[in-house]
């Protein structure tokens, strides 16, 4: 499964319809929506939480929440 | 605050400059008060709007929405939702990043749907040009329905823009919801909630289901109807989502008419400073560099103040003593009250610089990178990446600290940093530590460069830590709380700090420092002053007593008058105590007299150190420490005959101080933040219990 917790730092991936019902509410309201671009800036240093830039927020979320949000993955030098 | 003012409910996102606002809006009329019931600070500020119109601002915590998952935001939904006429707001104003508008909408969109009159202020606009950020404005405030104001709140711009708004929006008290939550999701189940009440708008019904937040003015009847709807509980939380994604579709198409952002204009400023920041290895070590740089200055700024402080009241102390009538009163002020309020104030400076730093840390936006680098860590000891903030807090004063801990939403991470940040090394416990190294460590240079005494100090911050994150381990194993560990931060644009917000959270967290440790360590004070002064029948002879006996003929009056202090501290109840005492902590190699300066450490533990000067007969006003070491360093066991404070015994005080919960002014904000005296109780004994057997294996393998 393709997930936030899958990208790489600095790829681009489109949040999947299909993972509203698993993203927290609380994500929801900061932005992170079905169909919205989201890019992984940075990881821990413990390979946990992941810094990620969703509808112009920048937030920090663990690797836990993001290993649920489903995306569709694409490279970002494709775009 | 007269009848006529308007009351203003200031919200917004966090890092939307709205701690900034209202300092321009109220400057010094401020105040922090508690909200009935709970527990989180209310801040309030009086603002004159206009000539003849003054209102009342409440700072509320900041939340990107309604829906709360921490203490701090659940005061936010409280008071939108309060029907009673004294205390709800007449006017919401909603702040607003410029830069990220989109998320900040979607919380101005739920308030609109209160139907409460609302003023937008978008913030930062300064920024505008640079970011490459167009809006238009006329239309935007025709789209949203409401006042919008363009501000920029650290340079001071628009501040009267946003007082004519919020007096023309309470004269037209007109609030329409902006999205409304029916229609879209399910007409029908919308349609059925809202037969409930005609008293509360739809988003009102909807909340009081969601959250379960129901205001005094519901019905019995109501709320039960309105909890039958909360049985269906996926339903609830699948509308939840929905509404959500409605929202951000509404706002959608209301920004893609009036807000352009051109997005090659954005700078790397972020890039580049996080690059370092969060480096697996650099952003480590800047943070340690960082904290060294900070501690380094507290010690260097403070040492004056803190001389300054603690000669005024020793010199106070001695006025009252020379031009007041002799007497109970007399000695009430001049031995309990005088030196009371000292011991509080001489912690101040510490307190401010330590917040100082702090501040400066939030303000630029570099803590979310500390609490991004240690979550994982922190995690690993049953915290919370902002578990971080007390930890180092707790080194000025555990009660700011704890305080700081309503960040954190998971209950059991939050119950765990409270438990624990106590072991960090406080500036009460410095005066204790430094005596006692000075005592028996050796002032000599390790490895040619290193001062040894500063190293043991050293160590015994390292051991604060240390054992901070062990208890957190030990609690997060064997603490059977269900709490789910959520964690989203926002890492925030860094910013340059705005001098004047960083004055005020400074003034106000040394304020509620005063206020807060303040009481319980005066009132303590006094308590103490009276054990000490007072005994059963046979303390009246004592000082009768001591200028007869033979042995004290030859001393001059001043060393008479030391020793009748002393013979008399001796017969006190206090004295009594500690006599009662000396069995269990003989063990530990302590005597009476430290067995006093243990009980008398409650209420702050550096008053460990004037006690023992009271004792040994030094003058108890006069804190030349070089005096009090000197009397220390003579006194001798009259059992063994050595010395009383030689190494075993210093290093079982040391580890004693280091572990006890000595403070009753934490235990007093353990019990308020956790509402209950389980957890102040299993503090105070758990510590002292290792405190104890720490102590006692100190003593006995050294002795």
């Amino acid at each position: 499964m393709t997930t936030i917790a899958t990208l790489q730092k600095g790829e681009i991936g489109y949040i999947s319809e299909e993972s509203l019902d698993s993203i927290p509410l609380k994500l929801l309201e900061m932005g992170c929506l079905p169909g919205a671009e989201v890019e992984l800036v940075q990881i821990a240093p413990l390979k946990d939480p992941l810094y990620i830039c969703v509808n112009g927020s920048h937030l920090a979320i663990r690797e836990e929440t993001a290993s649920k949000i489903q995306i569709l993955k694409v490279n970002s030098l494709d775009v | 605050m007269s009848k006529n003012d308007i009351k203003v409910a200031l919200i917004g996102n966090p890092n939307t400059g709205k701690t900034s606002l209202f300092n321009q809006l109220t400057g010094l009329n401020q105040k922090v008060g508690n909200y009935p019931g709970v527990t989180v600070d209310k801040k309030e500020g009086l603002s004159k709007l206009s000539p003849t119109q003054n209102a009342v601002i409440t700072d509320l915590p900041g939340t990107y929405s309604i829906n709360p998952t921490s203490i701090d935001e659940s005061i936010v939904l409280k008071t939108l939702l309060k029907k009673d006429i004294k205390e709800s707001p007449d006017v919401i104003l909603v702040v607003a990043d410029v830069e990220n508008l989109k998320r900040n909408l979607l919380l101005f969109s739920q308030i609109k749907d209160l139907e409460i009159p609302t003023v937008l202020a978008i913030n930062m606009v300064d920024q505008m040009n640079r970011k490459g950020i167009t809006i238009d404005l006329s239309l935007l405030k025709k789209q949203l329905n409401t006042e919008v104001v363009l501000i920029s709140a650290r340079k001071n711009e628009g501040i009267n823009d946003v007082k004519a708004a919020i007096i023309r929006c309470h004269v037209a008290a007109k609030a329409s919801p902006l999205c409304g939550v029916d229609h879209k999701i399910d007409p029908d189940y919308f349609m059925k909630l809202k037969e409930i009440s005609s008293d509360y708008s739809l988003y009102e019904l909807w909340l009081m289901v969601t959250q379960s937040n129901f205001p005094e003015t519901v019905t019995k009847e109501e709320k039960e109807k309105l909890l039958a709807f909360k049985q269906d509980v996926s339903k609830v939380k699948k509308y939840q989502h929905k509404e959500t994604i409605y929202r951000y579709q509404e706002i959608n198409k209301i920004l893609k008419k009036t807000y352009i952002i051109d997005k090659s204009k954005a700078t790397d400023l972020r890039a580049r400073l996080d690059k370092i920041f969060t480096h697996k290895i650099f952003g480590y070590v800047f943070f340690v560099f960082l904290l060294f740089i900070i501690f380094q200055s507290i010690f260097d700024w403070s040492t004056l103040p803190m001389d300054l402080i603690d000669g005024t009241f020793a010199e106070i102390s001695d006025f009252a003593k020379n031009n007041l009538p002799t007497g109970v009163l007399t000695d009430l002020i001049t031995e309990g009250i005088i030196p009371g309020i000292g011991g509080v104030l001489i912690f101040i400076p510490q307190i401010a610089i330590l917040f100082l730093f702090i501040a400066i840390l939030e303000e630029t936006g570099y803590m979310s990178r500390v609490v991004f680098l240690m979550d994982k860590i922190m995690r690993r000891f049953g915290m919370n990446g902002k578990s971080i903030v007390p930890l180092i807090s707790g080194t000025a004063c555990a009660i700011p600290a704890i305080m700081a801990t309503r960040t954190i939403p998971s209950w059991k991470e939050r119950l765990i940093t409270i438990l624990v940040t106590p072991f960090t090394t406080c500036s009460a416990r410095l005066p204790v530590y430094a005596i006692l190294i000075s005592l028996i460590i050796p002032d000599t240079k390790i490895f040619g460069f290193l001062n040894l005494q500063g190293f043991v100090l050293l160590l015994l911050y390292a051991l604060g830590f240390a054992t901070a994150i062990l208890a957190a381990y030990i609690l997060h194993k064997t603490l059977k709380i269900k709490s789910k560990s959520f964690f989203v931060v926002e890492m925030p644009n860094y910013k340059l700090p705005s001098i004047k917000n960083i004055f005020y959270e400074i003034l106000e967290k040394t304020k509620s420092f005063v206020l807060e440790a303040g009481k319980i360590i005066l009132a303590l004070s006094i308590i103490l002053w009276f054990l000490a002064s007072n005994g059963p029948s046979s303390f009246e002879n004592v000082e009768k007593n001591t200028v007869q006996n033979p042995l004290n003929q030859h001393l001059s009056e001043k060393e008479l008058q030391q020793k009748i202090a002393s013979a008399k501290l001796e017969n006190s109840y206090i004295g009594i105590l500690g006599k009662t005492i000396e069995p269990s902590i003989r063990p530990l190699g302590y005597d009476w007299k430290i067995g006093i300066a243990l009980i008398t450490s409650f209420a702050a533990r550096e008053v460990f150190v004037g006690t023992l000067a009271t004792i040994y007969s030094v003058e108890a006003d006069d804190e030349k420490t070089a005096t009090i070491k000197e009397k220390m360093a003579t006194e001798v066991n009259p059992i063994t005959g050595e010395k009383r404070f030689n190494f075993p015994v210093g290093m079982s005080l040391l580890v004693f101080y280091a572990f006890a919960m000595q403070c009753m002014a934490t235990l007093a904000i353990v019990k308020r933040e956790t509402k209950s005296w389980r957890w102040p109780l299993i503090q105070l004994f758990g510590m002292g219990f290792l405190a104890y057997i720490s102590s006692f294996i100190t003593y006995q393998i050294l002795s």
